[in-house]
């Protein structure tokens, strides 16, 4: 695919379009529709169709396997760190109220932490999947 | 429009062809959440079942063929089962209360609290973000785990270690 003129130029025009759609979702979360998983998902969504145009060693090129990995793991790591650090500042596990000395703020900043974790697991987990299918040959073996 | 589309899919032997259904299905799936005031679903269900499912049943695709196999035998039994269960499912709705009724159970329980109370404790507007990061936030952390889990199966199940692959290059 990587000679049609027309899917690479569209691509281009889209695609930082999609992933500022992605932010725009991931953070306009709390007063509209979308959270962490819709942004996770729109931001692999805008990465795939990279790779689909540009070719799968384009996109791995932009996101890498390592970062991918450690982004899936990342996420959980930073949604269990708000649990934590609720717990090591006197409240329960996942108790925003005590992130702030104003309770509204500190749910407002552990809803923005909980919803970053979403979002970089859920990136990372689609992107690794689509990595995973489109890097292999039919023959089973890796394509490379 | 969905039942005929499910027909369609259900008889369709191209694989392809399924793969395109479904991502339509998916979206007028979107549509009827949008409908019933489930935006942030139907977002999820428009960019996961029609964007992302249907790209990777794609890539599935091109490695396994393109045209479904003859099954052995008439499927009698599944169908059977299949239809059993449909009848219970029908007959399960009957004891739901009527759509939208305000005195519905689930709208008496926690949803008032949740409506009233919400935006003033968490600050947050879209009651969905609410309940889902804070209220039910240990859920939502199982939720993550969950897609954690299936990224890690994936890993474990299709990447082939490195040390293998260098030693098939050398041979």
């Amino acid at each position: 695919m990587r000679s049609e003129v027309v899917l690479r130029v569209v691509g281009k025009l889209l695609i930082p379009f999609m992933l500022l759609f992605a932010l725009y979702v991931q953070f306009h979360g709390d007063f509209g529709p979308g959270g962490g998983f819709q942004a996770g998902v729109i931001t692999a969504a805008a990465l795939i169709f990279y790779g689909l145009i540009f070719g799968l060693p384009a996109a791995r090129r932009v996101a890498p396997d390592w970062l991918v990995e450690s982004l899936v793991a990342l996420g959980v790591a930073i949604y269990l760190g708000v649990g934590f650090a609720g717990l090591a500042l006197g409240g329960n596990f996942l108790d925003y109220f005590v992130l702030d000395p104003n309770p509204v703020e500190g749910q407002h900043r552990g809803i923005f932490w909980v919803e970053v974790g979403v979002l970089v697991t859920v990136t990372g987990v689609m992107l690794k999947i689509f990595y995973m299918f489109a890097g292999r040959s039919r023959s089973g073996g890796p394509d490379q | 429009m969905m039942a005929a589309l499910t027909i369609a899919m259900v008889m369709q032997r191209n694989l392809f062809s399924v793969v395109v259904l479904s991502g339509v299905y998916s979206f007028l799936m979107a549509t009827v959440l949008v409908a019933l005031d489930a935006v942030d679903v139907a977002m999820t269900e428009a960019s996961v079942g029609a964007g992302i499912s249907t790209v990777l049943l794609l890539g599935a695709l091109y490695l396994c063929g393109g045209e479904e196999a003859k099954p052995l035998r008439r499927p009698f039994v599944p169908f059977a089962v299949a239809i059993v269960i449909v009848a219970a499912l029908v007959y399960g709705t009957f004891g739901l209360p009527a759509f939208s009724d305000p005195q519905a159970p689930f709208h008496t329980h926690v949803v008032p609290r949740y409506l009233n109370d919400g935006p003033k404790e968490t600050g947050v507007p879209n009651v969905v973000t609410a309940v889902l990061a804070s209220y039910r936030g240990f859920d939502t952390l199982g939720e993550v785990v969950v897609v954690f889990t299936a990224g890690i199966g994936v890993i474990a199940l299709l990447r082939t270690p490195r040390r293998r692959r260098g030693k098939e290059k050398r041979e």
